[in-house]
Order: C-alpha cells, then sequence, then structure tokens
C-alpha cells in the first residue's frame, strides 16, 4: 500500500514562513487550522506533527486504530491539552494565544465526557449556555431539548438518563453555542442503529446548513463513509493518509473503508509501531 | 471576566444544593452543634471559674469566628469538589471559561454559603448565650480578614487537589486543624513556645484572635497588628491564585485535565 503525507504536513511551518506564506489568507475559509502539533509524554510520542484544516460546512473524519492520537488530537484543538510543539487556530485565532476567545464558537460532545449527573438536563444547559454566553438561552434550551427528543427529560437529573439519552445531551450542549467547530469523539458510540442515524441527520444538517465545520471520530467505517465529506488516517500520531471517504478505499487497493481502514492497522503493527 | 461566567459557576453551586439536603444541612448544622457545644461549655466555665473572666466573648467568640474561617475555605473546596466528583473538568475547562472567572465563581460561592453558617451562629450565640462582643465595629476587620484567609486556604487546597488527584481531597480537610494551634484560638500567643510564635506571626488569624482577647479583657484592638494581619491575608490570597494557575497550567501540559479521575493521582 502506498502511503503518502498530507500536503499541509509535507509543508513545516517554518518552510511555509520563509516561503512568506500567509497564514491569515491560507487559513480563509477554514474553521480550525492545525499546523505541525506534537505531543509528547517524555519519550512517547502521541501525535506527530501533524496538521490539517476544517473548511466551512466540512465534516472530517478522524480515523485511526486505540491509540493512535485520535482524542490527543481533539484534547489539544479543545485546549486542555497543550501541544509540545505547534500551533491550533480557531477561525484564525491562536488558541494557545487566546484561549477564551477562540473556544467562544467551539463545542464538543465525546463518550467519556457525560454532564454532571447530579444536575437536572435543563440546569446542565442553561449553565453552559451561560458560560457560553448564549443569546436567548431559555428560547435556545427549548429548541434543542425539542430537536434531540429529550423536552420529557428537562427536569430530570442527567445522571438517571440512558446512555443514549445522555449522548443525546451531550450533542445538545455541543450546539448550545451554535459552534463554528464542533468536536465530536465517537458521539454515536452508544446509540441504537436507528437512534444514530438520527443524530448522524442531524449533524449533517447542523454542518450543511450553517458555517461550521465537524472534527469527527468514529470506529464506525459506514457512518463515516456516509457523513464525512474527507477523513485523515491517523496511525502513531501521524496521518497516513487523508481524502474522500467513498472513493480512498479503491485508490489504496481496497473494497472498503473498514478493509483499509484494518489495512492501515496492520501495517502498522508489521512495521513495529504498534 | 464576563459576569455571566461567573454566575454560572455560582448557578451551578445553588442548583446542587438547592436540590439536596445532605449539602443543605452542613452549611448551618455542624456550626449550630459548636455554638450549642460551646455556650454550654462557656457557661460552666463561668459558674465555675473564680478568676471572674467572662468565658463567653472569648472562647464562644472565638469558636464563632474559627468556623466561619473553616466555612469560607470549605466554601470554596466544596464547590471545587463537585466539579471532581461529577468528572466534569473536561467539560468545564473546554469552554472559554477563564481561571479568574472559575475561581471568582468559587468565591462567591463561598460568601453565599458561609454566611448562612454565620447568620445561624450569630443568632444562636446571641439569642442563647448573650455574646455580646459582636455589636462592635471590630467585627467587620474579624470576619474580612478571616475571610480573606479561608479563600487563600479553600484556593491552595483545590489546587492541591487539582495537582494530586480526587484521593488528596483527604489532604485538604485536615488544614484547618493543622492550622489552629499556631493561630491561637483558645490561648494567647504568649502560652506559645517561641518558635511556633514564629510562625503565628505567619498567620492572620493569630491577628484576629490576639485582638479578640484584647477586647474583651477591656483592652483596645491593635488596627496595625490587623492592618499587618490583613496585607497577610491578601497576599495569601493572591499567592493561592497564582499556585492555582500554575497548577492549572501544569495539569493542561501534562493533560491530567482531559483524564483527570481518582487513577490520575501521582
Amino acid at each position: 500500500m502506498s502511503i503518502y503525507l498530507n500536503t499541509a504536513q509535507a509543508l513545516p511551518l517554518a518552510v511555509q514562513r520563509e516561503m512568506g506564506y500567509d497564514m491569515r489568507r491560507y487559513m480563509a475559509g477554514s474553521v480550525l487550522s492545525v499546523r505541525n502539533i506534537c505531543k509528547a509524554y517524555g519519550d512517547t510520542v502521541a501525535v506527530d506533527g501533524i496538521s490539517f484544516d476544517i473548511a466551512e460546512n466540512e465534516i472530517v473524519g478522524l480515523l485511526g486504530p486505540n491509540g493512535a492520537g485520535k482524542t490527543t488530537t481533539i484534547n489539544m484543538t479543545l485546549g486542555v491539552l497543550e501541544p509540545t510543539s505547534g500551533s491550533v487556530y480557531i477561525e484564525g485565532v491562536d488558541l494557545r494565544a487566546q484561549r477564551s476567545r477562540a473556544l467562544r464558537r467551539t463545542n464538543f460532545a465525546a463518550v467519556y465526557a457525560p454532564l454532571p449527573g447530579n444536575l437536572t438536563v435543563y440546569q446542565n444547559l442553561r449553565i453552559f449556555g451561560l458560560i457560553y454566553g448564549v443569546k436567548d438561552l431559555a428560547g435556545r434550551i427549548d429548541m434543542l431539548l425539542d430537536h434531540f427528543d429529550l423536552g420529557v427529560f428537562r427536569g430530570v437529573k442527567s445522571g438517571v438518563l440512558s446512555s443514549g439519552e445522555q449522548t443525546r445531551l451531550g450533542l445538545a450542549k455541543a450546539m448550545l453555542n451554535r459552534p463554528r467547530l464542533l468536536l465530536l469523539d465517537e458521539p454515536t458510540a452508544s446509540l441504537d442503529p436507528a437512534s444514530s442515524r438520527e443524530i448522524r441527520g442531524k449533524i449533517r444538517e447542523f454542518a450543511k446548513r450553517g458555517d461550521s465545520g465537524v472534527l469527527w471520530t468514529s470506529h464506525n467505517m459506514y457512518e463515516v463513509e456516509e457523513v464525512c465529506d474527507r477523513v485523515l488516517f491517523l496511525s502513531h500520531g501521524k496521518i497516513l493518509l487523508e481524502g474522500d471517504p467513498k472513493t480512498l478505499p479503491r485508490e489504496h487497493g481496497e473494497e472498503t473503508l473498514e478493509e483499509l481502514f484494518i489495512a492501515v492497522a496492520r501495517e502498522r503493527l508489521m512495521s513495529g509501531e504498534g | 471576566m464576563h459576569s455571566s461566567r461567573v454566575a454560572a459557576v455560582v448557578l451551578r453551586q445553588f442548583y446542587l444544593i438547592r436540590g439536596s439536603l445532605s449539602r443543605v444541612l452542613p452549611l448551618f448544622v455542624w456550626v449550630a452543634i459548636d455554638m450549642v457545644l460551646w455556650g454550654f461549655i462557656t457557661k460552666y466555665l463561668n459558674a465555675v471559674a473564680a478568676s471572674g473572666i467572662n468565658f463567653v466573648p472569648m472562647l464562644l467568640g472565638a469558636v464563632l469566628l474559627w468556623d466561619f474561617l473553616v466555612r469560607v475555605m470549605q466554601g470554596v473546596t466544596m464547590a471545587f469538589f463537585e466539579d471532581v466528583w461529577s468528572r466534569n473538568f473536561l467539560n468545564i475547562f473546554a469552554t472559554p471559561l477563564t481561571i479568574s472567572e472559575y475561581l471568582g465563581g468559587l468565591v462567591i460561592s463561598s460568601i453565599a454559603t458561609s454566611s448562612v453558617g454565620l447568620i445561624v451562629m450569630i443568632v444562636l450565640a446571641t439569642s442563647l448565650f448573650g455574646l455580646s462582643v459582636f455589636s462592635s465595629l471590630m467585627l467587620i476587620p474579624f470576619l474580612l480578614l478571616l475571610f480573606l484567609f479561608g479563600i487563600a486556604l479553600g484556593i491552595c487546597g483545590s489546587a492541591v487537589v487539582l495537582r494530586f488527584g480526587p484521593a488528596s481531597e483527604w489532604f485538604i480537610w485536615p488544614v484547618p486543624a493543622l492550622i489552629a494551634p499556631f493561630a491561637a484560638v483558645f490561648y494567647p500567643l504568649s502560652t506559645l513556645p517561641q518558635w511556633m510564635r514564629y510562625i503565628s506571626l505567619l498567620l492572620p488569624p493569630s491577628y484576629v484572635f490576639e485582638n479578640l482577647r484584647a477586647i474583651v479583657s477591656g483592652g483596645a484592638a491593635s488596627e496595625s497588628a490587623l492592618l499587618w494581619g490583613g496585607c497577610l491575608a491578601a497576599l495569601y490570597v493572591l499567592l493561592a491564585c497564582r499556585f492555582f494557575v500554575l497548577t492549572y497550567r501544569r495539569a493542561v501540559r501534562t493533560g491530567l485535565i482531559a483524564r483527570y479521575s481518582a487513577e490520575t493521582v501521582s
């Protein structure tokens, strides 16, 4: 299998600067620009100099085997993990220099970050709505409760919701501030197939109707192929492949995205990286 | 600083307290028990002591002030622990909320919760045991100084738990008990050996309790000593905030914020 680096990664930041690359112009239209970010814990490199962009209305899938660096990348993009080197720009705003401003129109949902179970659905949404400075918060909460079929749980403690209902609540929180950058770490992991399809539709509608970009991680290749405009294959902290999930498998001699995923994971193992 | 973000931190604490009897009762039950217990002890001491000293203001007043300081500290740490217990760090710190806004919310929460305890203590101490020293205007600087020091302890304790993980909250609960002997809550500083007095000089509460005893004994409060104690307490608040910020930055650098749980204690 031929493995190539994506173009942005091939141009390190220093080279781009030498070439007089105008970062602001380069990033125009991008809701997220990740530039050569690395994260190392001592000798262990979790993310190894990756770069990518997410444009408006674009859903980008971040794929890779366990331990590939997907969640580390998302955490660095959320500002809860500092890169060892490299930069993250959200709507052109440097996350390291202006964290609060950069995160104003960013949000996320992840199965491993449920909202506090000792607060009700409404209370959780109200608190996060205040933190994000959402205008007409009461109306926005009502709309999202309705949108995610959570109206009946409005006064229910979040901790007693089923995992699927908690996932929907996490997504409602993630859309509270109408984010321009939405980060979703396995958003449908605990949903049944019918609910998954419905949620995929809502997220796709969200990305396509407004001016938002979505970074989506999933191990469900069917889902990725259906939802994502572009995928990045991450392995051992590096982007190995990048392209359209519908055409990428054939370009690399595989029938399906799942087969390509397995081939990438195997190659990683055979090369001794795993 | 955005007021709505600070309000969100306070509102979270309000929602939690409003909906939970186990959070409401500790706001005043333990301090009320302390007032009753120490109230009767002081009454008994007044009856048996031949010295003529009125123990009510000296001991009960000291207990009241000390409990206030402890409540202020716990007001901050409890609000912080709610995020620890509900594993909410990733949600809360992946937002535009700044550290100053977060700490501001914790402090305002503490003002509200410690005020409940203070009011209950004053009502019980004055109505049941005739405590009257707090009609003095000196109550305000006493409370202010203890409040500042309690905030400093609370923020510092929160930083320790952020650094060492949830299990380290057991380092925080005994902190007031460790400080109390040096703060000379119940006895004059002159009772302490010299080495302990050096430490007392660095503790703002010791200035409050020395002056409380001076007033009760018919003397005057030393305004310069209280001012110095106040400056020390304000300095400790600044240092505690700095410590929390540095601990937070370290947690972001090491990834602790993103994977904070009981297993991350190092």
